[in-house]
């Protein structure tokens, strides 16, 4: 086998099925094949802990693409995905615990309902744009938490509910590792649909409307509909991710869906990268990880400093901020951005050109 | 009839400190087109800062708060200084983020200086309460909204015959024809910051005051958002409208519809409003509609 290393140093396509290829090169297509294998295998030396952890990474992701599809390629801020991974959340909690069903039947209705709440409050982003659409999203948060934390009959008020982890045959997802490997299967599956749809005519005319949307009108791209439909699958995604995270905690309740979590989301795809799919995955596990690896700094450091884990949750919020603002500035294109860079660089190491 | 007038009166008040932070918000809009998800921090910050001096240093209200106005001045002009200037020009949404990365930050600070818990103002205004007809208004409730109404003079007077505010309104209206001019289209940015930050710390020192302070006062951050989108995003008169009618709508909910539906409902309120508002007439009551040409 030649050395998968080796960087790509141009593209010399012959005919238009190697130019429509999704990963155009066959040592790429090997390279992604040994990633996924790799994320595919490593539940079996690590902790449950750590397990865990990339569980929660991989659940943030699949909002994050669906939050992309949105705002990344179609250009529509939202600062309501909180209030819509809460609807899929209680979806899933109502249709499992409440009626019975199986976890298999309520994970694509919770996806559905999602998607048609979220197409509901997507329809006045056709005379809504920027800075207004931003506004009414954030409208719909708050007055989604309010319905979900007052309706006690349906969702149990601001006590939540509790869920089963999902099961199959016999089998439950209760174990760590086990679990992981659900969450990778559709992780993988929407990062591949993601991937796709952009290569096809709806994910082009999103990104046409994201550039320039009166323009895409004049060229014939229904604006009503694309936007529409851009709400509709962001939020399919965000309602599976919040249904897997509803199983995955095994609660929902109000305050796990407030406009803190709205923003993370959206820090997620900003540092990761706006309008990148794999930017959506790195920024997802940044931002996740970011509080877990700041509390272990700071219990390196409580020795010499003993206050210091008095003001964790402050500290928190204010390198949180930073990390945003940082990235704004200095590489507004995110971690996808510096990844290419960095790609770039030795593509042609140690030639300079 | 009573209770209607109490509840009158509570959304007044209430509602002419939201048209002062969003005063504050629409002033930075008109200026710069940057939308300060942070305004309501920048309230927390100024809050604390003036309930330090009067309850730590033992400094009497009004020079305290007049210290207070110019720490957020000063605040103000910092980070548009240090944040701001970088995104000018950015699209909508490095702007919207970069605030919210800036409430987060200051939001943190103040979680690390002041702590979690809620802290009251010490007695500042008298507790005899006042009788208006039949209608019972404590003290302090009064004294914000002359506190307000003065501010709000001034802001007039300052945009009307002041070089500065003058030079404010240009910008406003055409930053390129203003730059011709030889005003500093930079400095009329990093003003209208300071303008923000100093109308914020007033209103949170008096909601502080009829309260207590903790750090869900930043909400008012979010309110501010269906104030001005009522009143028109660009329009300062729109701001103080909208305050005033969002606040009285708000009290008037938690008077008449909160015991009907288990409370909750005041606070959600003004973003179905705002809903509504952007349905139905996004640029609001006085906002300058926008064309757009390709």
């Amino acid at each position: 086998m030649r050395n998968p290393f080796v960087m790509d140093c141009g593209e010399f396509h012959v005919n238009y099925k190697q130019d429509m290829a999704l990963w155009k090169i066959s040592r790429i297509r090997m390279r992604i094949y040994a990633i996924v294998l790799l994320f595919a295998l490593f539940p079996l030396v690590a902790s449950d802990y750590i397990v865990g952890l990339a569980t929660l990474c991989g659940i943030a992701a699949i909002g994050a693409i669906g939050l992309n599809i949105l705002t990344g390629f179609t250009g529509q801020i939202s600062i309501g995905v909180g209030a819509f991974l809460g609807v899929g959340g209680y979806t899933s909690a109502i249709l499992t615990t409440t009626l019975g069903l199986s976890f298999w039947v309520a994970l694509p209705i919770a996806g559905i309902i999602t998607a048609l709440v979220g197409a509901l409050f997507g329809i006045p982003s056709l005379r809504l744009k920027g800075l207004y659409l931003a506004i009414a999203t954030l409208a719909a948060q708050v007055i989604i938490l309010f319905v979900i934390s007052r309706w006690d009959s349906l969702t149990g008020g601001t006590a939540g509910l509790v869920l089963s982890r999902p099961e199959i045959a016999g089998f439950s997802f209760i174990s760590e590792k086990s679990y992981y490997y659900l969450m990778f299967i559709i992780l993988v599956a929407t990062t591949l649909f993601t991937l796709n749809l952009f290569r096809s005519r709806v994910g082009r005319a999103f990104i046409a409307v994201r550039d320039r949307d009166v323009a895409a009108e004049v060229i014939g791209i229904d604006l009503f509909k694309y936007k529409v439909l851009a709400f509709f699958i962001s939020s399919f995604f965000v309602g599976i991710a919040g249904a897997l995270l509803g199983h995955y905690m095994m609660v929902v309740s109000p305050e796990l869906y407030s406009t803190t979590v709205s923003i993370e989301y959206l820090a997620m795809i900003l540092v990761g990268g706006l309008g990148s799919v794999f930017g959506s995955i790195y920024g997802a596990v940044f931002i996740t990880l970011l509080p877990v690896i700041l509390r272990s700094v700071i219990e390196v450091f409580s020795g010499i400093f003993p206050d210091l884990a008095a003001v964790l949750n402050g500290l928190k919020e204010v390198v949180f901020g930073l990390v945003i603002i940082i990235f704004l500035i200095y590489e507004p294109h995110g971690l996808a951005k510096i990844w290419q860079n960095i790609k770039d660089y030795f593509r042609l190491w140690p030639f300079s050109y | 009839m009573a209770f209607f007038l109490q509840m009158l009166v509570t959304g007044i008040v209430i509602g002419s400190v939201y048209a002062l932070v969003a005063l504050g918000f629409v002033l930075i809009y008109k200026s710069s087109d940057a939308i300060n998800f942070a305004q309501g921090e920048f309230l927390l910050v100024g809050t604390y800062v003036c309930l330090t001096l009067i309850s730590s240093y033992n400094i009497p209200f009004i020079p305290a708060l007049i210290i207070t106005l110019l720490f957020s001045a000063a605040l103000g002009l910092l980070i548009e200084r240090i944040v701001l200037r970088s995104f000018i020009g950015e699209p909508i949404i490095s702007l919207i983020m970069a605030t919210i990365g800036l409430s987060s930050v200051l939001l943190g600070l103040v979680h690390i200086i002041w702590g979690h818990e809620t802290k009251v103002f010490p007695q500042i205004f008298s507790e005899e309460p006042v009788k208006i007809g039949s209608i019972i208004v404590a003290p302090v409730y009064l004294w914000s909204l002359a506190i307000v109404i003065v501010m709000l003079l001034l802001f007039t007077l300052f945009f009307k015959y002041s070089k500065m505010g003058i030079a404010m309104r240009a910008t406003a209206d055409d930053q390129q024809a203003a730059m011709s001019m030889g005003i500093s289209v930079k400095v009329i940015f990093a003003c209208s910051w300071a303008i923000a930050a100093v109308v914020s710390a007033v209103g949170g020192v008096l909601i502080g005051n009829i309260n207590g302070v903790n750090s869900s006062l930043s909400m008012i951050g979010l309110k501010v958002l269906p104030v001005a989108i009522l009143g028109g995003l660009d329009s300062i008169p729109g701001a103080i409208i909208g305050g005033i009618i969002i606040g009285v709508i708000e009290s008037m909910t938690g008077g008449y519809l909160d015991p009907l539906v288990g409370g909750g409902l005041k606070e959600v309120m003004p973003f179905i409003i705002l809903v509504f508002i952007l349905m139905f007439k996004p640029y609001g009551l006085f906002g300058k509609k926008e064309i757009e040409r390709v």
